[in-house]
């Protein structure tokens, strides 16, 4: 009889020496063999998952063939552009600095943001500032969306966000992803690189990003790792000790929002062992061992897995055809989407 | 017209872009036909409120409530005779 190994974090272990080789292999294969390109494009958040794919990204093609770019805006935090920065100059790559505040604010960005925003809060304004909280999931409802606003006095204020607001308030935000993808095309184009995507395991599975924003690239190096392999290249790589603690946020709403409150259901710790617990068909008790947590509980993170699966299977579409065009779609064959 | 008439033709035309009445089992599962999802839900709530004047509290929304056009329709009598 087959052993299964014990449901705990040594699940996600890996030979990080190894698969830091592997990944910086596979990224110069694919740019000689399919993109034809001669470096690569990360634009650089300061956080865990694009440090470690400009770092790979580096090991793959030499320093001198790859751009950071670091795109801040007005809702960014500050320490998020000192660590990108810092990384850059740690890697010894060439990097960007481009404040794309001033397109989103004429794109209108902010002002359709805002005037949904209002929608729910009219007293919103200058000043305050704003998230979006995800809830119901993990406690067996829909899942659905809390807005969160924060006076300039520091008084938060938080109600469930109808439909059409949600829509507008994603919608707006999208813009901010969707515009550093136009700019990371830019500069793949004038240097005639190709584009890295950085989503780690949860995020690609769980559909954690936009459509034609941060969701598109070239190669996507990473979207295998779940996030605990992924803070474990960090520390074999040898980045930044503030770049290997940063805690996952999204960086995106004024203030300020932890991966799991706008998404995910757990910490990323727990959600990397119930996402591998799921794929690998653990029963759901083992899982709820692990996480200390009763077996209803555990039952439904596994039902928000599909349910985000199932959600956002729209995000991982390509363009569909009526009829496949044979001759390309042999010509692309095996190289993914 | 009877709630879950309405329920279901808003579902029918909506969802389905469809008027063939026969597309759409009151008391299958919007969820396993992969008809609704959460985005989908908070459309259907603001339906609900909408079209019946019913307030969905966070509470309910949940499968048990939502999730077939004749749980929905319960659901909507249950609101309304309280309201």
């Amino acid at each position: 009889m087959q052993i299964r190994p014990r449901l705990d974090a040594e699940c996600l272990s890996l030979n990080a020496a190894a698969e830091a080789e592997r990944i910086a292999r596979y990224l110069r294969t694919m740019l000689r063999d399919e993109l034809r390109r001669r470096g690569l494009v990360v634009a650089i958040s300061g956080g865990i998952d694009s440090s470690v794919s400009a770092a790979l990204a580096a090991r793959a093609v030499g320093a001198e063939r790859v751009l950071g770019l670091l795109l801040p805006e007005r809702d960014s935090s500050p320490g998020s552009l000192a660590r990108g920065e810092q990384l850059a100059r740690h890697l010894g790559i060439e990097y960007v600095v481009q404040d794309i505040g001033p397109v989103l604010e004429a794109i209108g960005c902010y002002r359709w943001r805002d005037d949904a925003i209002r929608a729910v809060f009219p007293e919103y304004g200058e000043g305050w500032k704003s998230k979006i909280v995800i809830a119901g999931g993990v406690r067996g409802q829909f899942n659905h969306f809390q807005l969160v606003v924060q006076s300039p006095a520091g008084e938060q204020r938080q109600r469930r966000l109808g439909v059409r607001e949600y829509l507008q308030i994603v919608a707006a935000t999208n813009y901010k992803q969707r515009i550093r993808k136009t700019i990371e095309y830019f500069h793949a184009d004038r240097l005639n690189y190709a584009v890295i995507g950085t989503p780690n395991r949860l995020e690609y599975d769980q559909g954690f990003f936009v459509k034609n924003g941060d969701g598109s690239a070239d190669v996507k190096p990473i979207a295998h790792l779940y996030k605990s392999q992924v803070y474990a290249l960090a520390r074999h790589l040898g980045l930044p000790p503030e770049i290997c603690a940063a805690v996952p946020t999204t960086d995106t709403y004024s203030l300020p929002q932890g991966q799991d409150e706008f998404y995910f259901a757990l910490p990323y710790q727990q959600m990397d062992l119930a996402l591998w617990a799921y794929n690998h068909g653990i029963p759901v008790e083992e899982l709820a061992a692990a996480l200390a947590v009763d077996v209803e509980q555990a039952r439904l993170v596994y039902r928000d897995i599909e349910a985000k699966r199932r959600a956002t299977r729209y995000l991982q579409l390509p363009p569909l055809l009526l009829e496949p065009v044979a001759e390309i779609a042999a010509a692309t064959a095996g190289t993914g989407k | 017209m009877a709630a879950a008439t309405k329920i279901r033709a808003y579902i029918l035309e909506n969802y389905l872009f469809t008027d063939d009445e026969t597309a759409l089992d009151d008391d299958e599962s919007l969820i396993e036909r992969g008809i609704i999802d959460s985005t989908g839900i908070m459309e259907v709530i603001f339906f609900l409120e909408q079209e019946f004047g019913v307030r969905v509290d966070d509470e309910d929304m949940v499968p048990e409530n939502l999730d077939s056009v004749r749980r929905i329709a319960a659901f909507v009598e249950r609101k309304r005779a309280i309201a």
